[in-house]
């Protein structure tokens, strides 16, 4: 037999399905991958070292860019970190309205998560649908904070403000006729939770369509079943979390095992995979929505009925009302104070972990007591499961590392950090 | 919950002794720090016995000591976050390299493998060498880099910067030419200064 020498090539960084800027090296032997070595730090910003510059509240925003697919749920570690080493109490509304940003970012994440991981395994047609869905739900974001993604809506002590009465309404113009503006308003003659509502009940059938679309195709099948296979002791030996962890079958949830704000007080339950392949993560994800949408709806009528303050009351962690600070010469200083030297924060050190869409993200604060964090660590769940690319690759055909990367639900932003 | 930070702090006495400092629970969090010589027993232990069992190595990072106020000690530490399946508890684990010129602890890439990236980017960024990790390579920083970034004494505009040259027809590397400024100083009030005073 010839003598065939192993072949060695690069995958990315501008691959359309190496999810940004990944490059991974792989050596071949023949189509088989005989190890992959993906290089990162292609889009590293050193947000660790930029927060040690700034004070805590202007780091806050570059939590949001971390993993810019989900990016209200690494706010909120960021803002549980800040809020333990305070010993600040959040208001119990904005407990909840946290949890159900949280979870509407659950289901916008595997939206693009299935979407995009069908799209490169060829199943075009299923982002088209999962985009639709994921579309209003930016909506809902852009109605409370006025920006599509990067919403910098949590605050350390609650949210920055009340979720809106009136959602935007589409406008006639020449491209839309009376008829179309008005369906398209039907669901944005309430509020914010009138809307949010309406997906809810409109999403179980969205779900079902996902489920006719992908679940008994044979050819999504042939692709996932049986590739990337992860056993349960291998999975906690590589550090994995969140649907990585549950898909080998480890039953584990930060939201049931170690539960912050409101998670003990709402009813939904934890989906767990049986054989750690591709396809079972898949049915996993699949399933976390239909519970993360349970939870919203339990969210929303209990905003609904409870109204109150949304932020905390301590000025020296969250600015005062604009009309107390208007008529007050101390609500003035305390404002000024706070938006020009920031907030001080009693030194010590916390590791706060949550359960982020795509597994856990931790953020370790320390602080020497200044007004600025003297180092921030952040765990983001992409780092661990990128780095096992290797061992779930090897052995696999060269299309099936596509199918990999697709499953672990990779975006650089929070790789790269 | 602190009944459960109780049993976990009697239970690394009643295992460790006094090989490991002793264990600090702060903001219902513990963290114990391992000298560096009985630092890959310990860990070794903190996975294998069966009454702490820390399946799992969340994190692992460095931290430069050198500016914190009122510091003094060694610079260099590597910080494990280490969690339990079993029991339900987290443990965080430091380890402070004995030279801070040249800072080497052991690694724990054996023990659990997902330190493997953690450590090259603790490698990476904080220059602290892992004994016995097999492929300490930079991570995050680009190909060619030199220094260690997080450094505190390495400034955030850093040294060199690239732009594309058009004589030369590609990317050059030079030294940087923006001065890094501060818009906030960075200030240390006095103690409780954060706490509850500023109820309107």
């Amino acid at each position: 037999m010839a003598d065939v020498k192993n072949y060695t090539i690069n995958f990315g960084p501008q691959h359309p399905a190496a999810h940004g800027v990944l490059r991974l090296v792989l050596e071949l032997d023949g189509e088989v991958v005989v190890r992959a070595d993906p290089h990162i730090g292609l889009l590293h910003r050193g947000t660790e070292k930029l927060a040690e510059t700034r004070t805590w509240l202007q780091t806050l925003p570059y939590m949001d860019r971390l993993d810019y697919t989900s990016m209200i749920p690494s706010e909120h570690a960021y803002c549980l970190a800040v809020e333990r080493l305070l010993g600040v109490e959040v208001p119990l509304r904005a407990q909840y309205i946290r949890v159900m940003m949280d979870e509407v970012t659950r289901i916008k994440n595997h939206l693009l998560n299935i979407g995009t991981h069908a799209l490169d395994i060829g199943a075009m047609t299923m982002v088209l649908y999962t985009f639709r869905e994921r579309e209003d739900l930016f909506d809902v974001l852009e109605a409370i904070t006025g920006i599509r993604m990067h919403g910098a809506y949590y605050r350390p002590g609650g949210v920055y403000r009340d979720l809106p009465d009136q959602m935007p309404k589409y406008q006639e113009n020449r491209f839309k006729n009376a008829q179309t503006v008005k369906e398209l308003n039907e669901a944005r003659n309430g509020g914010l939770l009138d809307f949010l509502e309406d997906f809810t009940n409109r999403f179980p059938v969205y779900l079902d369509e996902y489920h006719t679309l992908l679940t008994d195709n044979r050819i999504w099948k042939q692709r996932t079943v049986g590739i990337g296979v992860v056993s349960p002791e291998r999975a906690l030996q590589l550090g994995f979390s969140g649907a990585m962890l549950r898909g080998s079958g480890v039953e584990w949830d930060l939201r049931k095992k170690q539960p912050y704000e409101v998670y003990d007080r709402l009813d939904f339950d934890i989906p767990v995979g049986v054989n750690g392949d591709t396809y079972d993560r898949y049915l996993v994800r699949m399933e976390e929505m239909a519970q993360a949408n349970r939870i919203v709806k339990q969210c929303i009528d209990w905003l609904r009925k409870n109204p109150g303050p949304v932020i905390t009351d301590d000025h020296k962690v969250a600015p005062p009302r604009r009309e107390k600070m208007k008529g007050s010469m101390e609500e003035l200083i305390h404002h000024f104070k706070l938006f020009s030297e920031g907030m001080h924060v009693p030194p010590g050190e916390a590791y706060v972990a949550i359960e982020h869409p795509k597994g856990e993200m931790g953020v370790w604060a320390v602080s020497d007591g200044a007004n600025k964090p003297y180092r921030i660590k952040l765990h983001t769940a992409g780092i661990p499961h990128l780095a096992a690319t290797d061992e779930m690759c090897r052995g696999h055909m060269l299309a099936d590392a596509t199918a990999v990367i697709g499953t672990i639900d990779l975006v650089l932003g929070d790789v790269d950090r | 919950m602190s009944a459960k930070l109780d049993r976990l702090v009697r239970q690394l006495k009643d295992s460790f002794g006094d090989r490991i400092g002793e264990p600090v629970v702060a903001l219902g969090e513990v963290t114990v720090a391992i000298p560096a010589e009985s630092y890959l027993d310990a860990m070794r232990r903190l996975r294998d016995d069966p009454a702490l069992r820390f399946e799992q190595l969340m994190d692992l990072s460095g931290i430069d000591y050198s500016e914190f106020t009122g510091y003094q000690g060694k610079r260099f530490a590597a910080v494990s976050q280490l969690l339990s399946l079993t029991h339900n508890w987290r443990l965080r684990v430091k380890v402070f390299a004995p030279d801070d010129d040249f800072p080497v602890v052991a690694s724990v890439t054996e023990i659990w493998n997902s330190a493997n990236w953690y450590e090259r980017e603790a490698f990476d960024l904080f220059g602290i060498h892992f004994e016995g990790h097999v492929d300490l390579r930079r991570i995050l920083t680009d190909y060619g880099f030199v220094g260690h970034p997080f450094r505190k004494d390495f400034p955030i505009s850093g040294y060199v910067e690239m732009r594309y040259d058009p004589e030369q027809k590609r990317v050059i590397y030079q030294p940087v030419t923006i001065e890094p400024r501060e818009v906030t100083p960075r200030i240390v009030r006095e103690e409780n200064y954060a706490k509850g005073s500023g109820r309107g």
